[in-house]
């Protein structure tokens, strides 16, 4: 019988059986937590997380990985909201702030690839001087929407379903595809398994980490127009410690610091955990201070299970 | 579980020192060992041979207290071993010595050997005392090493001394040493061979693993070997043992000839290196590769062989010189653009070059051949399938499905994969491989010997890099020689002769070309 549980959790599939039963938990236990209301809720929390959380699964099936995406991610809404204000036209800022995502993407990319230089530190660099441009470009405050067009983007419904979250469930699609189904995906997580081993077989490493990069950038400013029209203006303090809840989604869904392995359901069923965990907390009243721990020893736990899964499959 | 019942194989004494009894361990998908049983006596070295995969690691890993057996014990002097870590083994007196040394670097041979067991009052590490202990051990063991150096300025076969001066220190009862000489010089190798004979005077027991046979054979007095997880053969005494026997048991069918070698005759030069040099390979080498010629490349470690080639694979940059394939200059700046001109590179270090751990045969079967069937950079599935499948039938790999990480394979196999790699590719010319057999038994080195000739046949130019003699005078029509960085000289077939290819190898000779005419 324990064998038979051992064999279930620590198997492929052991993190969506430990989701399903920690769903059916709090759905038995948390009042008002399986209603309609509060799913949507639940889900648009996610929103964030998630959509960055896709990209940031290939930054560490590379090997690599990104401090920087939490300040991209208030620039890129700073530069939504202000471009759109000054132009006029929301399409135009939208795309600048996707280009300004993925520009500060690209340098990442090009100096961890091309110049070498730890990705660790690059980012934590890029961090601190795009948070550092978000705040000079606002003076430090909020800039508000001008256009209520604007707002439309978080607060409108397809089919009940707001619109960030069919954005959230196509980025889950698309990179889910491009992981198993590209050259680029299959590139990535030859490289995090072994990067030397893959250039001599003729994969173009430092070109593969640069679109990397870039691609988590362009994500970020997807992430960073959503976040803008929910809270209703740029605020260049926002997304403060996104990375941390980011990279954290990712290893509670499998994706390995080591490199080399990663899986979008994974990924889905990790930010997704954690969501859970957040808004059950919130449902039951537990005081933020207590959440910090509670999230910290959940992710310290998720390690441990990954721990033992690589264990079982008898890797080193 | 039953319990075990003890059922021996022949030549087995439950009397031994050391005993092995109905040792069986599965691992997912495979048997790596069963039911393998054998003794060793004290002061004796007992040989454990056996191709890749044969299940000698697992046997050594299980003695180590590194994993538990699923059945079986290990008796030492009577008694049952029961660990629950490597510390434990040590502890009673079982050393393994791999082949990856653990030693830190950073710290001199005195304090590798105390490590854990500092001479010290109140934490302060008593140094004289232990210059002193480690001195005294090492002397008694005679073992020649300047304690107060640091490991990491010690040549690997010094670094070999220390581990087993550890065990020495340790008052081991059991050494078990993993393929000790595949990094050393042969003189090192003496000096460990004659260090192995007084602890065989000692009365420890050794346990010798190695795929060479003259060392076995020079050294050991009793002989287990494994096929398949299983026990093969169990020799108490070598006296009347044959090599040509062991081989057979090894592999389960007799080896006439290994090389098997095969006349082709040679078309147009395929490949020509023209005053090629790189940041570590200064002197500008030159040679060609004829479409159907197998040229060898022979060198002492260090000669600048792999240097030459990786500047050939484009995968060190190139500071001059140029490389054409059927007449055409090849630009190649990075491996990929090399392997687009048909060049591609089977490396010498499969594990740091080569295999792409963590993802399965059929990925790294693929990895480089998959642009041709993509579309739009999406992967054609079926394709893929059909790809991994065709190679691992016709390269014969041993593994239970394509999906299999290839790391679990066993040496030989990943080379097959890596072959598969570039065999799936499409226009390949001119195929190098260095050490292509390097750590591989001799079943699997036939087979590689036997692809090589019918790639060749089909008039590909095949480079080989060994440091093998018998290999490259085996199985190659030319023989290139290199030696400080410079071809020093070259030779065809009908000229082959050890002597005058060893006289050119060596840095000492003044003047190799006149030896090699």
């Amino acid at each position: 019988m324990t064998d038979q549980l051992k064999k279930i959790l620590l198997g492929e599939q052991g993190l969506v059986v430990i989701f399903i039963v920690a769903f059916a938990l709090v759905s038995l236990l948390v009042p008002n937590f399986l209603t309609d209301r509060n799913m949507l809720g639940l889900l648009q929390s996610v929103v964030t997380v998630g959509i960055v959380a896709c990209t940031m699964m290939f930054c560490l099936a590379a090997r690599d990985f990104d401090l920087s995406v939490g300040s991209i991610v208030a620039f890129a809404g700073m530069v939504a909201v202000m471009a759109s204000n000054y132009t006029g036209s929301i399409m135009l800022g939208l795309l600048a702030a996707i280009a300004c995502g993925g520009f500060v993407g690209f340098i990442n990319g090009v100096v961890i690839a091309k110049f070498r230089i730890n990705a660790l530190i690059t980012t934590l660099a890029t961090m601190q001087i795009v948070r550092g441009l978000a705040l000079i470009a606002s003076d430090g405050r909020a800039v508000g929407i001008n256009s209520p067009d604007f707002y439309q983007l978080a607060l409108s419904k397809l089919l009940g379903i707001p619109t960030p979250v069919w954005v959230l469930a196509v980025l889950f699609c698309i990179f889910g595809f491009v992981l198993n189904r590209t050259v680029f995906g299959k590139n990535t997580l030859a490289i995090g398994g072994n990067p030397e081993a893959s250039r001599l077989a003729g994969v173009n490493v430092d070109w593969t980490r640069i679109w990397i990069f870039a691609l988590q950038g362009v994500v970020c400013g997807i992430a960073g127009i959503l976040l803008a029209s929910r809270i209703t203006s740029g605020q260049p303090n926002a997304a403060v410690g996104l990375e941390l809840s980011v990279i954290s989604a990712c290893v509670l869904g499998g994706v390995s610091l080591a490199g080399g392995r990663a899986t979008m359901s994974g990924v889905i069923v990790g930010v997704l955990i954690m969501g859970i965990a957040e808004n059950a907390m919130n449902l039951l009243n537990i005081p933020a201070f207590y959440q910090y721990i509670v999230r910290g020893v959940i992710l310290l736990l998720a390690v441990l299970l990954d721990n033992l899964r690589s264990s079982a499959l008898g890797r080193r | 579980m039953s319990p075990p019942v003890l059922h021996h194989a022949e030549g087995w004494t439950p009397v031994s020192f050391l005993d092995f009894s109905r040792i069986t361990k599965t691992y997912p998908g495979v048997k790596a060992l069963s039911d393998v049983s054998f003794g060793v006596d004290k002061g004796a070295v007992h040989g454990l041979m056996g191709e890749n995969g044969a299940g000698k690691s697992t046997l050594i890993k299980i003695l180590s207290g590194d994993q538990h057996g699923d059945e079986g014990e290990i008796r030492i002097d009577g008694k049952v071993q029961t660990y629950a870590s490597t510390r434990d083994a040590f502890d009673n007196g079982v050393i393994v010595i791999h082949q990856e040394l653990q030693l830190v670097p950073e710290l001199t041979v005195a304090e590798n050997l105390s490590l854990g067991r500092f001479p010290a009052s109140a934490g302060i590490i008593a140094r004289r005392r232990m210059l002193e202990d480690v001195g005294a051990k090492l002397k008694a063991a005679g073992i020649d090493i300047d304690i107060g150096r640091k490991v990491k300025t010690l040549s690997i076969g010094e670094r070999q001394m220390v581990e087993i001066a550890k065990a020495i220190m340790l008052d081991a009862r059991v050494i078990a040493l993993d393929e000790p000489t595949s990094s050393l010089s042969s003189r090192e190798s003496e000096i460990l061979f004659a260090l192995i004979d007084r602890l065989r005077g000692e009365g420890k027991v050794i346990i010798y693993v190695s795929h060479r046979l003259d060392e076995v054979f020079r050294l050991c007095d009793s002989l287990t070997v494994l096929r398949d997880g299983k026990l093969a053969a169990h020799h108490a005494s070598l006296k009347d043992v044959t090599r040509d026997q062991v081989v057979a048991e090894m592999v389960g069918r007799e080896i006439s000839d290994i090389w098997g070698f095969r006349p082709r005759s040679s078309g147009e030069v395929r490949l020509k290196v023209d005053t090629i040099s790189g940041s570590k390979l200064k002197t500008p080498a030159s040679f060609e590769a004829r479409a159907g010629e197998i040229v060898g490349f022979f060198g002492l470690i260090g000669a600048g062989r792999s240097e030459l080639m990786r500047l050939v694979f484009g995968a060190d940059p190139r500071s001059g010189g140029t490389i054409s394939v059927d007449g055409k200059i090849v630009h190649a700046t990075d491996p990929h653009d090399a392997i687009r001109a048909g060049i591609v590179l089977c490396s010498e270090d499969r594990k740091h070059d080569g295999i792409i751990q963590g993802r399965s045969i059929e990925e790294n079967i693929n990895i480089s051949s998959r642009r041709h069937h993509t579309r739009f950079g999406v992967l054609n599935r079926a394709s893929e399938i059909a790809t991994a499948d065709t190679f691992i039938r016709k390269l014969k790999v041993r593994t239970p499905s394509r999906k299999q990480d290839i790391i679990n394979l066993s040496g030989g196999n990943q080379q097959k994969v890596i072959l598969g790699r570039w065999l799936s590719e499409q226009g390949v010319r001119v195929l190098i491989v260095d050490e292509p057999t390097r750590g591989i038994d001799v079943g699997a080195k036939s087979e590689i010997y036997e692809l090589l000739y019918q790639l060749a046949e089909d008039g590909m130019a095949i480079v080989v890099v060994s440091s093998e003699l018998p290999e490259v005078m085996g199985i190659c029509d030319r023989i290139l020689v290199m030696c400080g960085g410079r071809i020093s000289a070259e030779l065809s077939r009908n000229q082959f002769a050890e002597k005058a290819i060893l006289a050119a190898a060596l840095p000492d000779t003044k003047t190799p070309d006149a030896i090699a005419s």
